[in-house]
C-alpha cells in the first residue's frame, strides 16, 4: 500500500515559487487498478514523478507498506517495486529493446522470454528485440516498447504516465487489452495518468487531480458517471 | 609468449591461442610468428621495418592475422606494413596493438598501413588499440591507414581505442575509383590526462563511389580529443562523415567536419554533435534499478558498443 500525507511540491517558476502539488494525501490500496485523471497542468504528472522519486518533495511523507520513502533515491524505490513508464520515452544510442527489458526485468533473461513481453504490446517481437532504443523508432513504437518494460518488471506498484499519448487509434484499441489483461492477470496496483475514457472504465478506483489538489476519489461506478455527465470540463464540479 | 603478452594479444586481436589462416605476430619489435597460406603471402620488408602482405585474385573468405604487442618498457618503433588486395578477393584483416608499459620510459608504436584494393575487392579491416601497465611510461600509438580503392572496391574499417593509450595521432586517408565504397566506424575513449587526435582525409574521386564516416567518442576526466574529418567530393558521389560525443568531468572535444563539393554531382553531409549525457537518460535507467554510477556505465558501454 502507497500513502502520501500532506505531499506537496514546489518548483521555481520564472524565479518565483510556483506549488504544483498542495498537502496531496492519498491511499493508493493493493491490487487496485487506479487512474488518475484531471485537466492538464492539475499536477498528475508531477504526482507521479513525486511517488517515483524523480521530483522531490517540499513537504510531507510517502509510505510504502508503512515504510517511509520520502527521502529514498529513485533507484532505491525502483528496487523497492515502483515501477515508471515514462510519457516521453527515453531514447538511447547503442542500447537494445533486448538490453532495457532485461534491465526491467533484473534477471539475463532469455530473448524468447523478452520476445513475450513484447508480443503482448502487440509488436512483432522479431522486428524490433535488437533494434537500438534511438530516433530510429517512432514516438508510438517506443511507448509499447516502454510498456513491454513495465510488464516486464511486474513491479507492486507499476505507474503509467499517459500511455496513450502518441499512440495512434488503431494501436489504442490494442492498448486497452493490454491494460484489460494486466488487470485480470493483476500481481500488486497499477496507477494510470489518463484522460481517456475507456482506461477510466477499467479502472477500480479514480482519483480526480486539479489545482494541485486531490478534488475526488473513488470507485469507478461513483466518479465516472459524474465526469462524463458534465457537458464540458470546465462544468465538472471535481475541476472547479 | 609470456603471460602478459598472452593478455594483450587477447585484448586486441581476441586471440586465446595461434590463430587459423594467415597470420604474423610482432612481438617487443620483432616477429614472433608467421604463417602464410595459398592465397596470403607475408613478405618481411627489406628496406624498412614491416611486411608486405600480398592477398590473391578471388581469395574468398580467409583471414588474417597481424597482432603488434609490446611489453617492453621504452620501446619504439615504427612499422609499415602495405596489404595488396588482388581482384575479387575478399577477406576480413584484424589487427591491432597493445602496449605493457610497465617502467618508466615511454613506449612507443607507429603501424603505418597502405592498403591497394583492386577491383571488385572487399576487405574488413578490425583495428583494436590497447594500453596498461602501471609504470610512468606513456604509451604512445601514431596509426596511419592510407587506402587506395579500385573500382568497385569495398574497405570497412572498425578501429576500437577503448583503454590505456596516453596518446594517440591517428590518420586515415582514402581515394576511391569508380563505384568503391569506404565506410570507418571508429570508437574513442579517453581518461586521466590522455589525448586523441583523429584525422580523416577522404578523396571521392569517382562516379558513384561512396564514404561514411562515424565516430563516436567518449572522453572523461581531464582528456582531450581533437576529431578532423575532410571529405571532398570529386565527382557525382555521396559522402557522409558524423561525429557524436559525449564529454564528461573537466574533458575537452573538438569536432572539425570539412566537406569540399567539386562536382555538382556530389552530395555531402557532414554530422558533429558533442554533449553529456542526458539527464533522462540517467533517470530513465535509475527506475529501473540502476545506480547513476551502473547507469552511466551502461549509456557509454552502449554508446562504444
Amino acid at each position: 500500500m502507497l500513502e502520501l500525507r500532506n505531499v506537496s511540491c514546489t518548483v521555481q517558476d520564472n524565479d518565483r515559487d510556483k506549488e504544483i502539488l498542495k498537502s496531496i494525501n492519498l491511499t493508493l490500496p493493493d491490487n487496485k487498478f487506479i487512474v488518475v485523471t484531471g485537466p492538464n497542468g492539475g499536477g498528475k504528472s508531477t504526482l507521479a514523478r513525486v511517488i517515483s522519486g524523480i521530483q522531490k518533495t517540499s513537504g510531507g511523507q510517502i509510505l510504502m507498506d508503512g515504510e517511509d520513502i520520502t527521502n529514498l533515491s529513485i533507484t532505491d524505490r525502483a528496487k523497492k517495486g515502483i515501477s515508471f513508464a515514462f510519457q516521453q520515452p527515453v531514447r538511447f544510442k547503442g542500447i537494445k529493446v533486448l538490453d532495457l527489458i532485461r534491465l526491467g526485468a533484473g534477471e539475463n533473461m532469455s530473448t524468447a522470454g523478452a520476445c513475450a513481453y513484447l508480443s503482448k504490446v502487440g509488436l512483432c517481437a522479431r522486428d524490433y528485440i535488437n533494434r537500438d532504443v534511438d530516433g530510429s523508432l517512432s514516438g508510438g513504437e517506443l511507448k509499447r516498447i516502454e510498456i513491454a518494460i513495465s510488464l516486464a518488471r511486474s513491479a507492486p506498484l507499476s505507474i503509467f504516465d499517459e500511455p496513450e499519448a502518441g499512440i495512434d487509434l488503431w494501436s489504442f484499441k490494442n492498448l486497452i487489452q493490454v491494460f484489460e489483461d494486466m488487470k485480470k492477470e493483476l500481481q500488486g496496483s497499477i496507477l494510470i495518468i489518463s484522460h481517456q475514457e475507456r482506461i477510466l472504465n477499467i479502472a477500480d478506483e479514480i482519483v480526480v487531480i486539479a489545482g494541485g489538489e486531490v478534488k475526488a476519489q473513488g470507485k469507478k461506478e461513483d466518479i465516472l458517471p459524474e465526469l462524463l455527465s458534465a457537458e464540458d470540463q470546465a462544468s465538472c464540479r471535481f475541476y472547479q | 609468449m609470456d603471460a602478459i603478452q598472452k593478455e594483450l594479444l587477447e585484448q586486441v586481436a581476441g586471440l586465446h591461442e595461434i590463430p587459423t589462416g594467415a597470420y604474423n605476430i610482432r612481438a617487443n619489435g620483432t616477429g614472433a610468428g608467421r604463417n602464410c597460406t595459398e592465397h596470403i603471402e607475408i613478405i618481411t620488408k627489406e628496406d624498412k621495418n614491416g611486411i608486405d602482405i600480398i592477398i590473391k585474385p578471388e581469395t574468398k573468405k580467409e583471414s588474417l592475422h597481424i597482432p603488434v604487442i609490446i611489453s617492453e618498457a621504452g620501446l619504439e618503433e615504427a612499422v609499415y606494413n602495405d596489404f595488396y588486395v588482388g581482384k575479387g578477393a575478399d577477406v576480413t584483416i584484424i589487427a591491432g596493438c597493445g602496449i605493457h608499459n610497465g617502467g618508466n620510459k615511454d613506449s612507443k608504436h607507429d603501424g603505418i598501413h597502405q592498403f591497394f584494393l583492386e577491383e571488385g575487392a572487399r576487405v574488413r579491416y578490425v583495428e583494436k588499440h590497447y594500453g596498461r601497465g602501471d609504470g610512468k611510461g606513456k604509451r604512445i600509438m601514431n596509426p596511419q591507414t592510407i587506402v587506395h580503392l579500385g573500382k568497385d572496391a569495398y574497405l570497412e574499417m572498425e578501429s576500437v581505442q577503448i583503454k590505456g593509450v596516453d596518446s594517440t595521432n591517428r590518420i586515415t586517408k582514402a581515394d576511391l575509383a569508380e563505384g568503391a565504397t569506404f565506410v570507418v566506424t571508429e570508437r574513442l575513449m579517453t581518461h586521466g590526462t590522455q589525448n586523441a587526435d583523429s584525422v580523416f582525409e577522404v578523396e571521392l574521386n569517382g562516379e558513384g563511389s561512396g564514404a561514411h564516416i562515424v565516430s563516436r567518442a567518449v572522453a572523461s576526466d581531464e582528456s582531450t580529443q581533437l576529431f578532423v574529418s575532410k571529405m571532398s567530393g570529386n565527382a557525382a558521389c555521396n559522402g557522409h562523415t558524423e561525429c557524436d560525443a559525449i564529454i564528461m568531468d573537466k574533458a575537452a572535444i573538438r569536432a572539425v567536419p570539412e566537406i569540399s563539393a567539386n562536382s555538382t554531382d556530389a552530395s555531402l553531409i557532414h554530422e558533429a554533435a558533442i554533449g553529456k549525457i542526458a539527464g533522462e537518460q540517467i533517470i530513465k535507467l535509475m527506475t529501473l534499478g540502476l545506480t547513476e554510477a551502473e547507469a552511466e556505465e551502461q549509456i557509454i558501454n552502449g554508446f562504444l558498443k
